[in-house]
């Protein structure tokens, strides 16, 4: 017949109408609670979240912009991971990192830590390309994805101060990470410990 | 039926044009090189004695110490197997090469693109104009001497970045103004735009004016411009259509206006730092361009990734496939009149996965997954029982369900049945890939005809439809979609456990020196990658062969005689990503 596949087309359309109501009825008075629903398989309804004032949780992998671990010192002071190698400056391919090298004042040897560490945001693609290749664990990627600013010239280029962040900031955002390179971390120090013996 | 085939042999073709052509002896390069006078001969030998009708690609290699450019032709054969390669070389000042165009249409465009980004002549092309780049370009961007305008160095990394990283923008250094300049005799104030006086001048020659020399009503022919800004060119594309009433007498696409040089800045990147820029082609399949690009260095090294790293970037890239035609299927309804509601529909299912790759790799669409010798990051247990859930469940259901919502809908069959045919050998001609392609008659599937990685043993068929008008490249998706699920079943079933990556992940890829065309079924079509290394740290070469691009050459083919409405409707069905047109 003529015109039946329009009816069962808006049978369709006609489905996920109600769909919508039925979700909104069961998660009623406990929204939130309806994102875990909303982001597996089984999902129905609306897929939209009113945004700012709901957010979806991002996965432990979300990356978007770096930004620089340290360790906390017994008084407080910022011991950085990053020794100024220069892996990430060599692999970022955007060429977004400036790192200058800090030297003995003295012996004008190169020192393992970075006297700046400048990245500019608006360049960065976010490809997480410079947290994979570092190989002290030193600069990872963040889970801060609102950095809107009305002014660009000078506040998107982040430095050192800006960038770094606590080890125990990382480890809440990437517990599954930060366990699996503790890990590693003290095998290395026990084989360390145990080869002069 | 057998056909009388003269006895030729692909790999005797240097001793059955003695002096004239020689095979490529240099280390890690392979196929013939052909003297540019015989060009034509060899390349009508190769089509229809040899069977090599599929002309897959056609780019240029810029060699300025040899002070030579070269070229590079890849033709298939359609029974699948191994192409071939071959090339023609001619002395860099005054570079000019006879056009295949009346042999291979499919070169048209690619033959544009060589000639706007190297300077090669190709004597006898129809239309030789520049493709990517305006006419106030000063120079070909892709030769090895020409500068960019924020050119810093050669190659990257710079070395001003480590250790003494004195930061600053680049605009600071170059203002802006200061970073421009225009050929002799070109004033960007008083210049007017010549391109289209041509470009509207060839439309009319095309078909002639009918001086009221028909029976019929003579009525005015009319030019109009679709875009660049117009909402059904899904993104800054421009069509210069010749009307008569309401049909198309002759239409031309005009593309360039997202062109970055994509290519350029591959030249200037390493190895490595090209994966997440291949990201940005065809922004709704990164892992599809990640799987190419990937396979192209690979081929060069020399290596194969574990067996499950196989399996998961199979897996990611089939997942790929069901997104792209998901979308391609919305927007191209949309185009009919259907508004957003199954863009709107299929864009649930794609918010899953995207869940998948953001839980993978970190982000939705600028995925960078794919590393040389395996994938960055290991499937955790969550994410893989997401993807069995998936594509066991909920997909095959969806997909009915799209499939009860509008296929069988008058209004789409009667604005889509018979409208922009392209028959099987316009397909083949005009070098159409992937659906488009198949939906013409034309069973031909990178990953049957000469499969990469596991695609040798896993069971999916082929699809092809016959008629070649946008119903059929309508169904084809879902029919596509349908096979993928199906490898993406067979893949959830035989997931191996193991190591993702072959050797130690690095960050500097030895690469020996050579050439290597790697290339995949994207969903959009045959995406291909083009590299020449040196050995050095940076591809000398890194060329992209782009589906949507290519599959625009018949797009004026489609349209002719169709109705200015159906012209859109044409374009939805070819399935473009302006970010891959342009480059």
């Amino acid at each position: 017949m003529y015109g039946s596949g329009v009816i069962k087309g808006m049978l369709v359309t006609g489905k996920h109408f109600l769909d919508t109501y039925i979700e909104d009825i069961r998660y009623l008075g406990r929204r939130s609670e309806s994102f875990a629903t909303r982001q597996s398989a089984k999902a129905k309804g609306v897929f939209t979240v009113q945004y700012p004032e709901e957010r979806l949780p991002v996965p432990e992998e979300f990356r978007f912009i770096p930004f620089l671990v340290y360790e906390e010192g017994p008084e407080g002071q910022k011991l950085d991971r990053c020794t100024s190698c220069g892996i990430c400056a060599k692999v970022c391919p955007p060429q977004c990192i400036w790192i200058v090298r800090s030297t003995h004042p003295e012996t004008g040897r190169p020192i393992p830590e970075p006297t700046e560490f400048f990245i500019d945001v608006d360049i960065c693609m976010n490809c997480g390309l410079c947290a994979e290749y570092c190989p002290f664990d030193a600069i990872k990627m963040d889970h801060d994805f609102e950095l809107a600013t009305y002014e660009r010239a000078r506040t998107n280029i982040f430095d050192k101060e800006r960038l770094s962040k606590p080890v125990a900031y990382y480890a809440s955002i990437r517990p599954q990470n930060y366990g699996r390179e503790e890990a590693i971390r003290a095998e290395k120090e026990a084989a360390k410990a145990a080869k002069p013996a | 039926m057998t056909e009388p085939r003269i006895d030729l042999q692909v790999d005797s073709l240097d001793v059955r044009f003695p002096g004239k052509v020689r095979q490529d002896s240099r280390a890690g390069y392979a196929g013939y090189i052909v003297q540019p006078e015989t060009l034509v001969e060899f390349s009508s030998a190769l089509r229809d004695q040899l069977g090599f009708r599929y002309l897959s690609s056609v780019t240029a290699v810029d060699y300025l110490a040899e002070d030579l450019m070269e070229v590079v032709y890849h033709a298939y054969r359609l029974e699948g197997g191994p192409g071939i390669v071959f090339k023609s070389q001619v002395p860099r000042q005054d570079p000019r090469l006879p056009s295949l165009v009346p042999l291979f249409p499919g070169a048209e465009f690619q033959e544009r693109e060589a000639w706007d980004l190297f300077g090669i002549r190709f004597e006898g092309h129809p239309d030789l104009r520049r493709i990517l780049m305006w006419e106030g370009f000063h120079g070909h961007p892709m030769r090895k001497d020409w500068h960019e305008a924020y050119y810093e160095e050669e190659v990257k990394p710079f070395k001003n970045r480590w250790p003494e990283g004195q930061v600053y923008r680049i605009e600071d250094k170059v203002p802006f103004g200061h970073n421009v300049s225009y050929p002799s005799e070109f004033s960007p104030e008083g210049w007017v735009p010549e391109e289209d006086v041509a470009l509207y001048a060839g439309l009319g020659k095309i078909q002639g004016d009918g001086n009221g020399k028909g029976s019929e009503l003579e009525t005015e022919k009319i030019i109009i411009n679709l875009g660049p800004q117009h909402p059904s060119t899904h993104g800054v594309f421009r069509m210069v259509a010749r009307l008569d009433g309401e049909t198309v007498v002759d239409l031309r696409p005009v593309m360039g206006y997202l062109h970055r040089n994509h290519e350029k800045i591959g030249e200037r990147n390493t190895f490595l730092m090209n994966m997440p820029f291949t990201d940005r082609l065809d922004y709704f399949c990164s892992m599809g361009n990640n799987f190419g690009y990937a396979l192209a260095v690979e081929k060069l090294m020399g290596i194969r990734p574990p067996e499950r790293a196989e399996y998961i970037r199979v897996m990611m890239a089939e997942l790929t496939r069901i997104i792209n035609h998901m979308l391609a299927i919305g927007f191209l309804l949309n185009d009919l009149g259907a508004y957003f509601t199954p863009v709107m529909y299929c864009f649930n299912e794609r918010e899953l996965i995207l869940d998948v790759f953001e839980a993978v790799s970190g982000s939705r669409m600028m995925c960078n997954y794919f590393r040389f010798g395996g994938v960055a990051r290991d499937l955790t247990d969550a994410t893989f029982s997401m993807v069995r859930e998936l594509v066991t469940e909920r997909l095959p259901r969806k997909l009915d369900e799209l499939e009860r919502f509008l296929v069988m809908n008058e209004i789409v069959r009667e604005r889509s049945i018979g409208v922009g045919v392209l028959t099987a050998e316009q397909a083949i001609g005009f070098s159409a890939a992937g659906p488009v392609l198949r939906a013409s008659g034309v069973p031909y599937d990178v990953r049957r005809a000469e499969p990469y990685s596991i695609y040798d043993r896993l069971e999916f068929d082929v699809c092809v439809r016959q008629h070649g008008d946008i119903y059929d490249r309508y169904l084809i998706r879902f029919d596509e979609m349908r096979q993928s699920l199906r490898i993406l079943q067979q893949v959830v079933r035989d997931m191996p456990s193991g190591e993702i990556m072959t050797g130690k992940p690095q960050y500097q890829v030895r690469v020996p020196a050579g050439e290597s065309y790697g290339r995949v079924e994207n969903p959009k079509g045959e995406l291909g990658f083009y590299l020449v290394a040196n050995g050095k740290a940076n591809p000398y070469r890194y060329h992209v062969r782009s589906p949507s691009f290519i599959n625009l050459t018949s797009l004026a083919q489609m349209c002719r005689g169709q109705k200015i409405a159906d012209a859109v409707v044409i374009l939805g069905s070819i399935d473009i990503v302006l970010g891959e047109v342009d480059r």
